[in-house]
Formats: C-alpha cells, structure tokens, sequence
C-alpha cells in the first residue's frame, strides 16, 4: 500500500494547509503501527439549509468543499461528518428535504465510503427520528486498518446527553480493547467542559471520559464549536473541526457567542484531512483551492 | 391550571452562590421563557441579597442554566420553577436555555448583573 511522504502529500493536494502534529498515541507500539497508515477527512457543521448574513455563500459552500476534497491527490480512505448536517427546522417535511438535499450534494463525494453522526440541529427536535431515516444509527463503531472507531450521540436527548443507556454500550464496547489499542471516538459535541456559560459541554461528558481513561491511545474529534480547537484531558486529545457555514468566536473571547462577520476568504471555514500513523496528523483543509 | 414546582438543586460553585428550597422571599422576580428569549433577559440583584427567580415557559419546554451558580432546571409550560440564589460575588453572570428548542435556541440566554 502507499505510504505517501507527508510533503508530497501536501503538494499533490495542491492545496494549502495548515498542518498540526502532535504524538496523540502516546503509547504507539511498533506493532500497531504495522497495521497500515491511512488518512480520512472530517467535516463537519455543514448546516445544509441555513440562510442569513452570516454566510451569503450558504447554498454553495458545502459543494465547494465536496469539489476540494474530491480533487485531493491521495483519497481518504473514508470521509466523516460530525453532526450539524442540515440547519434545524420546526417543519419535520421541511427537515426530511434538507436531509435528502445533503444527502445527493455529498453524494457527488469520490470517497463512496462515508460515515454521519447527528448534531443537535438534526436530531434534537425529533430525537434523531428523521436522522434515522436518511442515515441510520446515531451511534455506532467501525474499524479501519487497526483502528477502532466509535461514534457517540450527545445530541438526540435535547438536555445534551449521551444518557445511562449510551454510556453503558460505550463501556462495553471499551472492555473488549486492549489497553493499548488505537481507538477514535467521533462526537458532536465537547465532551468536556470547554465553555460552560455558552453550553459548549456535553451533560454527562465527563462519564465518558472517566471510561476513557485506561486507555493510552484514544483521541476525540468533534465539531459543534464551528471552529478548530486542541484540548487534552490528561493523556486525551480532544479535536474540533471548523464548519462549513460560519465560524464562531474563540471560547469566551467576547460576551455572546454570536456567528463571526462574514469573510469572503472564508478562512474561518473548511474541512480536516487526518493522517492516521504512529502519530495523527491533522492538515485543515480550505473551503475552495486558492 | 398554575402549579407551583419547587425546584430542589445542586449547591454550590466557585461563585459561591447558594441555594435551598424557595420559601416566600420579598425578592422575586418573574422570568418568562419563551422561544427564543428570557423576559426580562437582564436581572439585577445584590451581592449577599437572597432572590428567587420565578420561572415560566409560555410555549414549550427550555432549560434554565446559571453555570457559575452550579445552576440548571428545566423550565415548564403553565408551571413555576422557583430558584432560590443569594450572591455572593459582584459581576455579569449569563444563563440560557440548555435544552435545544429550534432555530434560535443558541440565541436563547440572558444576564444576572449583581451589584455590590
Ligand atoms: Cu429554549
């Protein structure tokens, strides 16, 4: 399999990117990483459906991120969104049309293998029924090359929690990796407390961490905040992606937290290509090829 | 019908205010929840001055969270929701609805303006 130099990588994508490293797997064992290096993108907070000043391109951005990542050099292996796909609506018909008009502008994605977790605009009106319909489970897991991946819902309960039932699948789930296993946990909300006077937690995140713990190589990404941000929790790296349709202000950079002004550059938007190795490497990605 | 709720809660936060079971307090003040605004979205009340806040939803469901007060509760249509809170530290503090009620629900927030 190709094992692309990072820079090459980079110049074949022919886009511009901002390149984050960290050693997220800590605990990474020589053996582990024999399994297969591989790469997916996450996007996220889409909001299929909104319209206002805060992003004039609305009807257009989403496609153009589909035709960025579509002309990656290198492929993913597989594409995730983390929730806010369409924008909230009262009109449960309204809902199901913008889930359907998502559904065909990402299905003009190269990368067929596509994976959707719900935010609280898709889920929480309903809980999660008309997700359900267009895109299955709200939680689930996957693996890929070695990796053990696990999406959790912090979203279908309107009062933003993953409840007693979730944790306990998640628990589950947990026992049956090994203490050194590489795991991604893919959520919509914080998990943790990154800002609680503006609601950026997830009710009883903080049990999902503590299940968490044991395990050395495990990291979070996640979106909602509509923006990037790098957090640990002990040896936990937790991840937000930017959005699609407009940025938000740093955590209690200023008293509301309100859309930041629209900027035709769109440089607070954008999708995330991830690098799956000994260590993760992320490359934010632009909406549009400069 | 009106039934009045008495909204037992958690003590205790770095502000410090505290909280017990409303009793009748000269100082209450009605806030009204409502899609997607508190009314009256700014609250004053004094540093060490108990004060209930009377919760009400005029249409569906919301939440009612004070972060820095180690506050939440949810707020109901047609019932009163009393909060009980003496503070004990000058300043804006903000509270908003935590339970997502539609477009807007992010916009869904008011201030506690405790004054010396
Ligand atoms: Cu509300």
């Amino acid at each position: 399999m190709l094992q692309p130099d990072r820079r090459d990588f980079l110049k074949l994508a022919g886009v511009a990117g901002v390149t984050f490293t960290a050693g997220l797997f800590p605990g990474q064992r020589a053996s582990a990483q024999a399994a297969g290096n591989f790469h997916f993108v996450q996007f996220s907070d889409t909001h299929w459906g909104f319209s206002g000043p805060p992003n004039p391109d609305a009807e257009h951005t989403l496609e153009k991120a589909v035709a960025t990542v579509n002309g990656l050099a290198q492929q993913p292996d597989f594409i995730v969104f983390t929730g806010d796909l369409t924008h909230t609506t009262d009109d449960p018909k309204v809902r199901r049309e913008r889930m359907k008009r998502f559904r065909e502008i990402v299905s003009a994605l190269r990368v067929k293998d596509v994976r959707f977790l719900p935010g609280e605009h898709d889920a929480s009106l309903d809980k999660g029924e008309a997700y359900k319909e267009f895109f299955g489970a709200t939680h689930y897991t996957f693996d890929h090359k070695g990796v053990h991946f696990i999406t959790l819902d912090n979203v279908s309960d309107p009062a933003a929690k993953l409840g007693d039932e979730q944790l306990a699948w998640f628990a589950a789930d947990l026992k049956q990796r090994k203490p050194d296993d590489r795991i991604v946990v893919l959520t919509h909300r914080p998990l943790f407390d990154l800002q609680p006077s503006w609601d950026w937690t997830t009710a009883d995140g903080a049990k999902a961490i503590e299940l968490m713990m044991p395990y050395k190589n495990i990291v979070v990404f996640y979106g909602h905040i509509h923006q990037e941000n790098h957090h640990m929790t002990g040896h936990i790296a937790h991840h937000a992606a930017k959005s699609l349709i407009f940025p938000l202000p740093a955590p209690g950079s200023q008293p509301k937290r309100a859309p930041l002004p629209y900027d035709a550059a769109m440089s607070g938007l954008g999708t995330r290509d991830v690098t799956m190795a000994d260590k993760v490497t992320l490359v934010e990605l632009p909406v549009a090829k400069g | 019908m009106k039934r009045r709720v008495f909204a037992a809660l958690l003590i205790g936060s770095a502000v410090g205010g505290s909280l017990r079971l409303a009793a009748e307090t000269s100082n209450e003040v009605k806030i009204l929840a409502m899609k997607f605004d508190f009314t009256p979205d700014t609250v004053k009340a004094k540093v060490g001055q108990p004060m209930t806040l009377v919760l009400t939803s005029m249409d569906r469901i919301h939440g009612f969270k004070m972060p820095d007060f180690g506050i939440r509760t949810d707020i109901l249509p047609d019932q009163e929701t009393r909060v009980t809170i003496t503070p004990q530290k000058a300043g804006s503090f903000t509270f908003f609805c935590d339970i997502f009620c539609g477009d807007g629900h992010e916009e869904m927030n008011g201030t506690l303006v405790v004054e010396a």
